[in-house]
């Protein structure tokens, strides 16, 4: 198979999955599998495209010309190459899960919701292999578009308030400060196109890079940096499905990558690190990394609490770019994958206690632990992960970010990751301790589901398992670094 | 034998759709002067890509009215300024008669049949008179006539809702207070220069270099006069009331092409003869365009989001296009220019797309059509309502919609103008006509109500179509479009830097 048509196999899958949903509708169990099989594919594409990265094989595919310098193209970079193998993976498991959620919690409107599930990932998936920064862009539209239906499925005031927010800050930010930057950068340089090195050097006025810096980082709301984070906690009235893949996954990391894609192959670190045009970006993350620990300690509610969480592990990615420094870029390529891994298992689990138990707050979790050891146990593992203990994965990304940051010179940043990692203890591990330690007087009627609890399972096993294969992704992500 | 028809062609455009119309007015038949029209419209199209054929051989075409001389006679001049419109002018006009047919069935008396496509076509052949005439006064008296044929139009409107009388009678009003100040600019014109060709004015105005006070009331007179037409910013008010309560496929064809028409003839006088008083232009554009612009696009957009009623949100947001064009109208250089012709021909397709499905919606809503009457339109019309949705999102301007080509070089143009608050504040308008667009996909989608998908007019839905595919075609391969554009800038701008 030509690498070409591997690319568009891989971003029409997700379509076709998609289309043959809405065709067989009416039979739930083969609408449902759709996404499982399409999820498959992809992988296997994924992996291939993974491999084929690392032995320095090119994947790119031109379709036509939009304007002067862009085309309408597709280029697999190796920061891509980890991206979609990450989205095309959980989407695997993700779709195992929703069919247990989404019939455990009795959700209605099904079809419109796996349909919309398997247009993000297809959005998420051509972001990952987009070939120039408009084409990026189209797609990170596409994908705001696609998931406003599944923000909003419930259909009662609060998740239509919800949605609207939800596309106001997304859209706007972009259309306000991401589309001119854009335009801005190709005025400058005449292309779009991803290079390794970046394009801006020489050509892009060095003082004006910090105000390009900030449209960018603003522009891409996605990549939730405060103030641009309200629409993260507002999307959590969604099913879990959606909060666990999409706005621990794929809608979230289409974000900070696109800003780590912009560092790398269209700013340049060289050129970053020349002019410390993003001296400044690292303060701001440092302050949303602090500040939004802080406000998940004070939240109960279990979804709120890894919204926030969220929130502040993107800042990590946000920091490793803005460091810019080589280590730091590995460290913030490599928690793409790490943050997945852990966030999603975490997520599922949540999911798995609201259909299981109807369980919703942290306070209400009493001797829960009991009950569920399972999803506890599944739950742990995330959380150590996110926490950044070893022998998880987490502690490798964690690693790194310190080590670019102190390469940089950026004491007191590495002290902030530090204390950061202590909130994260206190906050993700406290609904299991109060599951384990406090025993609960009330009877909880438990309902089956099992296909909820074997997902969180496989990923928090993952974070253990892969923390020993770490170099088989460091292998690709030493390729993103060129200084 | 048929060429003598094609050496006529300049003027048959014009005078075809004119002397077709007296022949249908009083036709008793509900189908015949649709079928007339169509005729007629399809002969023009042939006419207009004749004249294309021309044009890339001669470049220049000027046809004298029984063979007088310009300076005496009336002369159409065919250029590459306009060549692109007259094109677009006749494809549209023929796809919004296509598409009429049944949503005039269903919005006036049949019997009254005969009377509108009378004055569709008198509308038709007066505007593109506008777009064809080099001469003056000729312009006073197609701006008469289509305003006329417009406003009997728009009162046809009167069998669904009697508040188009008053909109009729407003436009009626506002349009001759415009008419009659570009018509004593004319007249100023005329007693300093004792001409009224514009090429030849430009000669005349010339022996006034140092500039004459008489001579700069009437330019004033007659860009004012023109701006009333035009609806640019203040001077709208006519418009949304007469967009909104015309029969449906009137609004179509006003929205998508009449300010447009004028619009053209409006850079062309400044840019082809008021050029010759450079202070004057650059006071005129800098301090009084330029300012209005912006205030067009801002307000018009915030007044279009608070809303209730679909078709008056789409004509304010037209305003605030309006403000683009003008916008990038005064930007004096070629990218501006070409900027603006680009969103004139981008912007014509994508509100007549805009207001062909939202009338077709009028018609199955039996009721003029609110935000709440569109609740779960999208399950129940689906064709129409994907249509709606990519013209939507076209207007926002979002990449791989024409609306996109449109946004591009407009912030290519204000950017080697270096006005960065224009870019910031054509980007916050953007984002804020997605606020507007929005809660019109929100009540057609996301509504509590469902309903199953019902049986959709073939008729109307293949024209709303065909606009909706030249909006993606037209994104993807904007050539066409930027050429033609490049062309007409190319033609005014030269005689800028002369």
């Amino acid at each position: 198979m030509s690498n070409s048509f591997l690319i568009i196999l891989g971003i029409i899958t997700p379509l076709f999955a998609a289309l043959f949903s809405y065709v067989c509708r009416y039979n739930n169990n083969l609408r449902d599998s759709f996404g499982i099989i399409g999820g498959l594919i992809t992988f296997v594409i994924s992996l291939k495209i993974f491999h084929g990265i690392q032995n320095n094989e090119v994947y790119q595919i031109t379709f036509f010309t939009l304007f002067d310098g862009v085309d309408f193209a597709f280029k697999v970079s190796a920061l891509g190459s980890i991206f979609s193998l990450v989205a095309s993976s959980l989407w695997i498991l993700a779709s195992i899960y929703t069919i247990g959620y989404m019939r455990g919690a009795g959700e209605k409107n099904q079809t419109r919701f796996v349909i919309f599930y398997s247009i993000a990932i297809h959005a998420a998936l051509a972001i990952a292999w987009s070939g120039n920064l408009l084409v990026l862009f189209i797609f990170y539209e596409i994908l705001t578009f696609s998931t406003f239906p599944l923000v909003g499925h419930k259909q009662n005031a609060e998740s239509q308030s919800a949605g609207r927010l939800y596309l106001s800050i997304l859209v706007g930010t972009s259309l306000i400060f991401f589309l001119p930057a854009i335009f801005w950068i190709w005025l400058k340089t005449g292309t779009l196109d991803f290079q390794d090195g970046g394009i801006l050097m020489n050509k892009f006025p060095a003082e004006y890079l910090s105000f390009l810096i900030a449209m960018l980082v603003f522009g891409i709301g996605k990549a939730a940096i405060m103030p641009i984070h309200r629409w993260l906690p507002a999307a959590m009235v969604a099913p879990t499905p959606v909060s666990a893949l999409l706005h621990a996954v794929a809608v979230v990391k289409a974000g900070v990558f696109s800003f780590l894609v912009v560092v790398v192959y269209i700013v340049g670190p060289d050129f970053l690190l020349q002019t410390k045009s993003s001296d400044w970006l690292v303060w701001l993350a440092c302050f949303t990394i602090m500040a939004s620990s802080i406000i998940a300690i004070t939240k109960d509610d279990l979804k709120a609490r890894l919204a926030y969480s969220t929130i502040s592990q993107l800042s990590y990615i946000i920091l490793g770019a803005a460091l810019a420094s080589s280590l730091a870029l590995k460290g913030a390529s490599f928690h793409i994958i790490t943050h997945a891994l852990g966030k999603i298992t975490l997520f599922f689990c949540a999911g798995a206690i609201y259909v299981t138990a109807h369980i919703k707050k942290v306070s209400d979790l009493k001797g829960m632990g009991y009950k569920l050891p399972l999803i506890f146990f599944a739950y742990t593992l995330g959380a150590l992960s996110i926490i950044g203990v070893p022998p998880f994965i987490g502690s490798w990304s964690k690693f790194y970010l310190i080590m670019g940051s102190i390469e940089r010179e950026f004491i007191i940043v590495s002290i902030i990751l530090g204390i950061s990692s202590l909130l994260n203890i206190y906050y993700l591990l406290q609904p299991v301790v109060i599951g384990f330690t406090q025993n609960s007087k009330k009877e909880i009627k438990l309902i089956k589901a099992p296909l909820t609890v074997w997902p969180p399972l496989i990923t928090g096993l993952g974070c253990l398992v892969f923390f020993f294969y770490a170099n088989y992704f460091l292998n690709n992500i030493s390729g993103v670094i060129v200084n | 034998m048929f060429d003598i028809f094609l050496d006529d062609a300049p003027a048959l455009v014009v005078v075809l759709p004119l002397l077709i119309s007296a022949i249908i007015a009083f036709m008793p038949s509900k189908i015949w002067p649709w079928i007339f029209s169509i005729i007629t419209l399809l002969l023009h199209l042939f006419l207009s890509l004749h004249l294309l054929k021309e044009i890339s051989v001669s470049g220049l075409i000027i046809y004298e009215f029984g063979n007088w001389e310009p300076p005496w006679g009336i002369s159409f001049k065919i250029d590459g300024v306009n060549i692109g419109l007259q094109l677009l002018f006749s494809i549209f006009v023929l796809v919004s008669t296509f598409y009429s047919r049944k949503i005039f069935l269903n919005e006036i008396d049949y019997r009254d049949s005969g009377k509108a496509y009378s004055l569709w076509l008198l509308a038709v052949g007066s505007l593109n008179g506008i777009i064809l005439t080099n001469d003056i006064f000729n312009l006073f008296v197609f701006l008469e006539i289509s305003a006329l044929a417009s406003i009997s139009l728009i009162a046809l409107g009167a069998g669904q809702n009697r508040k188009a009388l008053l909109a009729a009678f407003n436009y009626l009003i506002i349009g001759a207070i415009g008419a009659t100040f570009y018509v004593i600019g004319v007249g100023f014109a005329y007693a300093m220069t004792g001409t009224l060709n514009m090429n030849d004015l430009v000669i005349q105005l010339a022996q006034y270099s140092d500039g004459q006070l008489a001579i700069f009331a009437g330019m004033s007179f007659m860009l004012i006069g023109l701006m009333v037409k035009a609806a640019i910013f203040p001077v709208h008010i006519w418009l949304p009331p007469a967009y909104s309560y015309a029969p449906s496929a009137v609004s179509t064809l006003l929205a998508a092409l009449a300010t447009k028409t004028i619009l053209y003839f409006f850079v062309r006088l400044l840019y082809e003869v008021f050029i010759i008083y450079p202070s004057y232009l650059s006071l005129f554009l800098d301090f009084v365009l330029y300012p209005l612009s912006l205030l067009a696009i801002f307000i018009g957009t915030v007044i279009a989001i608070y809303q209730d009623d679909i078709k008056k949100l789409l004509a304010f947001s037209s305003i605030a296009q309006i403000g683009y064009i003008t916008l990038a109208f005064s930007l004096k250089d070629h990218s501006g220019v070409a900027s603006g012709f680009v969103h004139i021909f981008n912007h014509a397709l994508i509100k007549g797309g805009l207001f062909m499905a939202v009338g077709y919606f009028a018609i199955l809503y039996k009721d003029r059509v609110t935000l709440n009457s569109l609740k779960g339109f999208g399950y129940k019309y689906p064709i129409t309502s994907f249509a709606l949705l990519i013209c939507g999102l076209s207007l926002i301007g979002l990449p791989l919609t024409n609306g996109f080509i449109s946004k591009l070089y407009l912030f290519q143009a204000l950017y080697t103008n270096q006005m960065y608050f224009s870019i910031a504040l054509v980007a916050v308008s953007s984002a804020l006509a997605v606020v507007y667009f929005w809660k019109i996909v929100e009540q057609m989608w996301f509504s509590e109500i469902k309903f199953k998908s019902e049986k959709e007019d073939a008729y109307i839905y293949l024209p709303i179509w065909i606009v909706t595919i030249s909006i993606i075609v037209f994104g993807i391969y904007s050539t066409p479009i930027i050429e033609f554009s490049n062309l007409s800038a190319d033609y005014l701008i030269s005689g800028y830097q002369n």
